[in-house]
């Protein structure tokens, strides 16, 4: 599929009815989502025919565009079980046949988490993890972590670029080698009440890692 | 909840050492959906799932008999096989039920397909 046709396709996807501050909730935009996927399937066939799955997945933005992409099969997992109904009501944008999704509810930031999915049991991992913005500081490097201890192949995420070097130190530790496939502009419009401007452009980094 | 996803779950609750595989209780199971076939996707997946745990849940729903007891030689020329194993890992969901642990017995609800496996603080 053509990367203007899928983020169409993907705006149709339902956004969080009532975003939860204190998770971080923001949606991928059609755009950011579409690049992203695009890009893992069109310079490195990470999506078609794969197992993938989706930390943090939210209502399914980043999942849908996998399947749209044609992976095999993709997990998507979230603390909110609000943005996992959202979810479930958009994968009626998808064809029966093809919505080769699963869902499931989960906290990415407890250690125990390690011990629930078997390890390397997905192809690719994909994600737009929290910032680590709202009193959850360093839960984007447990999302990597995570995603690290999953994935066989590769990674896909979203940091703030002020943070690359950070990102690609801490991605060491865990057997990554962070390679920043572009640097792209998240939109996020006045999503909570205290925004005081309309709309705010974040610089962030779009990283493919993959193992050492 | 499809059986490939129940296929890569453990139990995560704190101090359990055989967790593996959470035992299935199902209200309602979907077995109509109808999830295009890809053989080269089952093949690869066939030495990468537990087969004995997938017979397990599958006896669990009281479907045991969609499967052989064993995997068949040369299952990729095997297109009947192919299917079936397709059928049971792609197309069941569990729609309501519970996973529980095999050794705490703490029951994780599934609704609407999805399982909850968030842990209260004393069980971390």
């Amino acid at each position: 599929m053509k990367l203007r046709k899928l983020e169409m396709a993907l705006e149709d996807v339902e956004d969080f009815e009532e975003p939860k501050i204190k998770l971080e909730q923001y949606s991928t935009t059609s755009h950011l989502a579409a690049s992203m996927i695009h890009t893992a399937e069109q310079q490195f066939g990470d999506i078609s025919d794969k197992k993938v799955i989706d930390l943090g997945c939210g209502c399914g933005k980043l999942s849908i565009a996998c399947i749209m992409m044609d992976a095999s099969f993709v997990l998507g997992v979230d603390v909110d079980q609000d943005a996992l109904s959202t979810f479930s009501d958009n994968l009626e944008i998808l064809d029966d046949e093809d919505a080769k999704v699963d869902r499931l509810q989960a906290d990415l930031c407890k250690p125990e988490l390690f011990n629930l999915i078997k390890e390397k049991s997905f192809d690719t991992a994909v994600m737009n993890p929290p910032f680590g913005t709202k009193n959850n500081k360093g839960i984007d490097m447990d999302f990597l972590y995570i995603a690290s201890k999953l994935a066989k192949t590769a990674v896909y995420s979203l940091h703030k670029t002020s943070t690359r070097d950070y990102v690609v130190k801490k991605a060491k530790d865990f057997g990554l080698k962070a390679n920043v496939v572009a640097e792209l502009k998240y939109n996020l419009s006045a999503t909570y009440k205290f925004h005081k401007q309309r709309s705010k452009d974040i610089a962030v980094d779009f990283i493919r890692f993959t193992f050492t | 909840m499809r059986l490939l996803t129940h296929n890569m779950l453990t139990s995560h609750v704190k101090g359990v050492n055989n967790g593996y595989p959470l035992k299935i209780e199902a209200t309602e199971v979907n077995v109509e959906s109808e999830v295009d076939f890809k053989p080269e996707f089952i093949c690869c997946m066939i030495p990468r799932i537990d087969w004995d745990v997938l017979k397990k849940a599958l006896a669990w729903i009281g479907k045991a008999d969609l499967l052989p007891e064993e995997i068949v030689d040369n299952y990729e020329e095997d297109e009947e096989f192919l299917r079936k194993v397709h059928h049971t890992i792609m197309e069941i969901e569990i729609v309501t039920g519970s996973l529980i642990c095999p050794e705490s017995e703490r029951s994780f609800p599934i609704n609407k397909g999805i399982p909850n496996m968030l842990l209260n603080e004393d069980e971390v």
